[in-house]
């Protein structure tokens, strides 16, 4: 693609990757004001069960919608159980999910336990073909994305977001409204999960621990909670920092942790937070 | 249909030990503007969430249209048509004025999330949002975020809110607090006007004599009971009215 190298379509693949679950996310912590620090679970759902079914002679394309499906269905519920709680709870639910699931899938023979499941099989698609499948996976999600944030849907979720208790007495299913945005998001984030174990070809329980949540969840808020080029930004350049400066890599909790202290504190809407305020600064000189 | 459109039988709601209402009793009629007042702490705001269901009575039952509410969520109430304008504003901040408004006048496309998804065109209920806004006079505002606005307009942004569910029964908790005298009047003249074009209304107001202006009938609470009921003259004469209303004293002058 392009006349790219190996290397370069292999940041590009991993870009996509990461583009399109940050967005995942997004829907639901973004858009729909729903904290999550589990999500790797759902992008670890939909990696496991993709890659099992084509070890096991699956086309691709069956087990990368296998594997969303599976993990919508197990964020309805995750969102079933979780429809009771709010804000910093519902944080420990969500993270909570995230090491049962880490303790489960290390404790199951069938899913390889602590060694994971290898080789993988390759799609087939090249290299080439499949950043560009990625690419594709990240500008969908993106499209999607903005789409939802348009629709009455999105308008709901602002709703929903700001203040529930009022989005009831306006006659509002929040509950229902609360699980579209379980089910859209962990959809996509099993979707992100198949590529990325059709990408690396080996998958292990500890790819989508605790710390692979917080990545996901610095991406978003990094962004700012709910701005979808705000989110698209963050998640390239986070997921490709550690990749051009290997020392970034040992030092990325630390990295990481840094900026979510720093967008927190000096912040709070993210990059596209920080770049509105400018531009109003700018307009109003 | 008897034309009784809301109904409170025997309705009692205890917090803790303390009653709020005890054994409350009294009919709406179809298209009527029925006035609910106290003094402070009667239990006229509890009476109000026992009907939205934020509150659940101990027992008692409230019927709106022959449908027994008991059971259903608050969502489920307001789709049954109940357009609640609350005490204390509570707009979405992340929304503007007409926006707000907008959102409640969905209501048939929010109603399902997958309605919701394939829908996208927001003008009509735009549209319907800003002449709502006009009505309760506060349409200047309309693309103003709800936190650059003085409580007035917020009072009134509620009960645009609500009308915009197209209620059958519109329940208004204090909506003339917080507005001077002459938008109170203002407001109260839209809701007798809205009554006239045959909406259902019980209204909480502290603002007797915007009250007694505008409603036909009085139930009068005072302590978690039911002590009156009638015309707003013969109400407001009785003894034991004035007496909860104004101290004992006032009572026997």
């Amino acid at each position: 693609m392009l006349g790219l190298d190996a290397y370069h379509l292999s940041l590009i693949t991993a870009v996509g990757i990461s583009v399109g679950v940050a967005l995942s996310l997004n829907l639901i912590t973004g858009f729909c004001g729903q904290i999550s620090l589990g999500h790797a679970a759902f992008y670890g759902t939909g990696a496991y069960c993709a890659a099992l079914l084509t070890k096991a002679g699956v086309p691709f394309a069956l087990g990368l919608a296998s594997g969303a499906l599976l993990a919508a269905v197990l964020g309805v519920v995750v969102g079933l159980a979780s429809l009771r709680v709010r804000h910093d709870f519902l944080a420990i639910t969500t993270m909570g999910v995230g090491f049962l699931f880490i303790g489960v899938v290390r404790q199951q023979d069938v899913l390889g336990g602590e060694l994971g499941v290898s080789a993988i099989p390759d799609p087939g698609l090249g290299k080439a073909g499949f950043a560009l499948l990625c690419v594709g996976f990240a500008a969908a999600v993106s499209a999607f994305s903005v789409y939802v944030k348009r629709s009455w849907m999105g308008f709901v979720f602002d709703a929903v977001a700001s203040d529930e208790d009022t989005a009831r007495v306006l006659g509002i299913d929040v509950p229902r409204y609360k699980l579209a945005a379980f089910a859209l998001g962990t959809a996509l984030a099993g979707l992100g999960g198949g590529l990325y174990a059709h990408n690396v070809k080996f998958i292990a329980p500890d790819s989508f621990g605790f710390v692979e949540s917080i990545t996901i969840l610095a991406m978003v808020v990094i962004g700012g909670i709910g701005s979808v080029g705000g989110v698209v930004l963050a998640a390239v350049v986070l997921s490709l920092l550690p990749q051009w400066f290997q020392f970034i890599d040992d030092y990325k909790l630390l990295l990481y942790g840094g900026l979510l202290f720093a967008v927190m504190r000096f912040s709070p809407g993210g990059l596209a937070g920080a770049t509105r305020a400018v531009l109003a600064r700018m307009r109003g000189a | 249909m008897n034309g009784q459109l809301l109904k409170l039988e025997s309705v009692t709601v205890t917090f803790g030990g303390v009653v709020a209402l005890s054994e409350v009793t009294f009919s709406l009629e179809s298209s009527e503007l029925l006035g609910l007042i106290g003094p402070n702490g009667a239990g006229k705001t509890t009476a109000l969430r026992s009907i939205t269901g934020v509150v659940t009575p101990q027992h008692g039952t409230v019927t709106v249209a022959g449908h027994d509410l008991s059971g259903l969520s608050i969502q489920a109430r307001a789709r049954l048509g109940l357009g609640f304008s609350q005490q204390l504003v509570r707009p979405f901040f992340n929304l503007s004025l007409l926006d707000n408004v907008a959102l409640a006048a969905g209501h048939a496309i929010t109603r399902s999330p997958r309605r919701a998804l394939f829908a996208r065109d927001r003008s009509r209920q735009r549209a319907q949002a800003l002449e709502l806004l006009e009505r309760v006079g506060i349409a200047d505002a309309a693309a103003s975020a709800p936190a650059e606005l003085p409580l007035g307009y917020l009072k009134r942004l509620e009960v645009a809110r609500a009308l915009a569910l197209s209620p059958r029964l519109l329940l208004l908790d204090e909506p003339l607090a917080g507005l001077n005298q002459q938008e109170a009047r203002r407001l109260a003249d839209t809701l007798r006007e809205l009554n006239g074009d045959g909406l259902s209304m019980l209204l909480i107001e502290h603002n007797l004599s915007e009250v007694m202006r505008i409603c036909a009938r009085l139930v009068v609470l005072d302590n978690g009971r039911k002590i009156a009921e009638g015309v707003p003259g013969e109400v407001m004469s009785r003894a034991d009215v004035r007496r909860a209303y104004l101290g004992e004293s006032y009572a026997q002058a």
